[in-house]
């Protein structure tokens, strides 16, 4: 059984996690609090992967998350959960100790998709956490003992990592060949004809880029390199093949825990998945008001946000507070992708399956505004090179407001 | 209090300004500008989340 020493204890020390302990020690919690992660290394900020550390220009101490030596934790860094108990509140580590907890906070990310039939091939992988940066960048770098010119990197999946990645290694000089079994990139994500503009700026810049395609086969040809076989266009040889055909939960370790999985660990509106039990971050799936759906977001500011509220909730259950007292978890999302000289931003939802309108500029301009909508209701802003708009226009999205008046009001601004 | 930018790190993404457009402003030229550098003591809240949420951890708060 928990006892009073047991304190807090924190799965996943990446963003989520993280923001949970500042959070709970913002709120005054002054208990131990022990942090869970089966990386071996100090917790860092992810977008500079497929970025600036990709690029070169960060090295791994710029992307270290920053003021974590005022948070008071006790850090075990290597160490696999592999199981937890919730009647007993006990977390299993990989070596079969039983960590006993007052609190828990369950932030164990999200875990790339695999190709299958790859595992064998080193040169395959996707691009999710620090070691694959660093591989990936040995390649782009010239590992091979080639110039940037020479180098291939064949990038599966045009998706948000996909298409940095496919940026980050034409600004160093590597061709690049991407493949994409939609129509356009990010189509799921931003809709026939925002993707449509994006497929054109890859193109513009070099990018061997197959939509409608996929990768039919891929076989080593010596150690460094493996040919890649699309069911369009030639085959490559490539130095490096990313995968970025999306993630998944990281979940798997609670099958037989008692808390609720689907698609995410499940929890109420204010981010607790049972009693002393919250979660945070990419693996969260949580019912929002906003949609009236349960629902789970990938986004940098969302691990931010949900770290805030599940650890204030911890805190305050803690402290015998009133947890319903406290508001109800339903923020305007909000993401960015650098590609190029771009900044794409999306606050709100979009997709496929919304309207979409142009409110400022033109979709083959350097600089846009298109507004996404459903039934008439306005559901999200995307700025290409327009953070001011995005931030204006996303307070907007926090009420009702139609797809005609806000893009009136982007037109205002 | 003190709002403080480093502007080697800040990218313009104006999420400061969603945040707390009292103090931060992203005009068209893509440039942030701080709208008061010494904000009244009831925008510690807003700052304070301005500086979480800041994907470059580009501000900070000086107490002098
Ligand atoms: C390359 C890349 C680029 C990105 N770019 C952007 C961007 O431009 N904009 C944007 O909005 N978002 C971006 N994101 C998404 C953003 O980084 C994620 O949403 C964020 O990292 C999620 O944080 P998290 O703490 O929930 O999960 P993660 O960062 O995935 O961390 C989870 C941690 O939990 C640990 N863990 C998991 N299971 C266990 C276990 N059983 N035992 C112990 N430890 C465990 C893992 O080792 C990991 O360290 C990007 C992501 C990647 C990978
Ligand atoms: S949030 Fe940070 S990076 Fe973005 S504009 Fe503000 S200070 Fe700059």
């Amino acid at each position: 059984m928990a006892t009073d020493a047991a304190g807090v204890v924190v799965v996943g020390a990446s963003l989520a996690g993280v923001h949970a302990v500042r959070s709970l020690r913002s709120e005054g919690f002054g208990g131990t609090i022990t942090v869970i992660d089966g990386q071996p290394h100090t917790p860092y900020d992810r977008p500079p992967l497929s970025k600036g550390f990709l690029a070169g220009d960060d090295d791994a101490a710029a992307i270290r998350l920053g003021g974590l030596d005022e948070l008071d934790v006790t850090w075990r860094l290597g160490t696999t959960a592999v199981g937890l108990d919730v009647e007993q509140a006990t977390v299993t580590l990989a070596n079969g100790t039983l960590v006993p907890f007052d609190g828990l906070v369950l932030a164990p990310g999200a875990v790339p998709r695999r190709l299958p039939g790859t595992d064998e091939l080193p040169m395959v992988r996707p691009l999710r956490d620090l070691d694959d940066a660093l591989a990936l960048r040995a390649v782009i770098d010239g590992a091979g003992g080639q110039e940037a010119s020479a180098v291939r990197v064949v990038v599966v999946g045009a998706g948000f990592i996909g298409a940095e990645v496919a940026a980050t290694c034409r600004d160093r000089g590597v061709e690049v060949t991407m493949v994409e079994m939609a129509t356009v990139p990010l189509e799921a994500a931003l809709g026939r004809h925002v993707g449509g503009a994006i497929a054109a700026l890859h193109r513009q810049h070099g990018v061997d880029l197959r939509l409608g395609a996929s990768v039919e086969g891929i076989d080593p040809v010596d150690d460094r390199r493996c040919l890649v076989r699309c069911t369009d266009g030639e085959p490559v040889v490539a130095d490096a093949v990313v995968v970025g055909i999306g993630v998944e939960p990281a979940t798997e370790w609670l099958a037989s825990s008692g808390v609720r999985l689907d698609n995410g660990i499940v929890t109420d509106e204010r981010l607790a998945a049972a009693a002393r039990i919250v979660v945070a971050g990419d693996a969260l799936r949580w019912p929002s008001g906003r949609t009236g759906s349960l629902e789970r977001i990938e986004h940098w500011e969302h691990a931010v946000a949900t770290g805030e509220a599940a650890g204030r909730r911890l805190a305050v259950e803690l402290a015998g507070g009133d947890v319903d007292a406290l508001p109800v978890f339903d923020p305007v999302p909000w993401f960015w992708s650098d590609q190029y000289d771009r900044k794409l931003q999306l606050a709100g939802r979009a997709g496929v399956d919304h309207d979409m309108e142009v409110a400022v500029g033109g979709l083959d301009e350097d600089r846009f505004v298109a507004v996404y909508g459903r039934g008439g209701r306005a559901t999200g802003v995307f700025g290409m090179n327009r953070p001011r708009h995005v931030a204006l226009l996303r307070q907007r999205l926090d009420g009702d407001v139609s797809v005609a008046d806000l893009v009136e009001a982007a037109a205002a601004l | 209090m003190r709002v403080v930018v480093d502007f080697d790190l800040c990218e313009s993404n104006a999420i400061c300004m969603a945040v707390a457009p009292e103090i931060f402003e992203v005009r068209d030229d893509d440039f942030l500008y701080i709208l008061q550098d010494e904000p009244p003591e009831e925008l510690r809240g807003k700052l304070a989340e301005a500086v979480q949420r800041c994907p470059k951890q580009a501000i900070a708060i000086a107490e002098d």
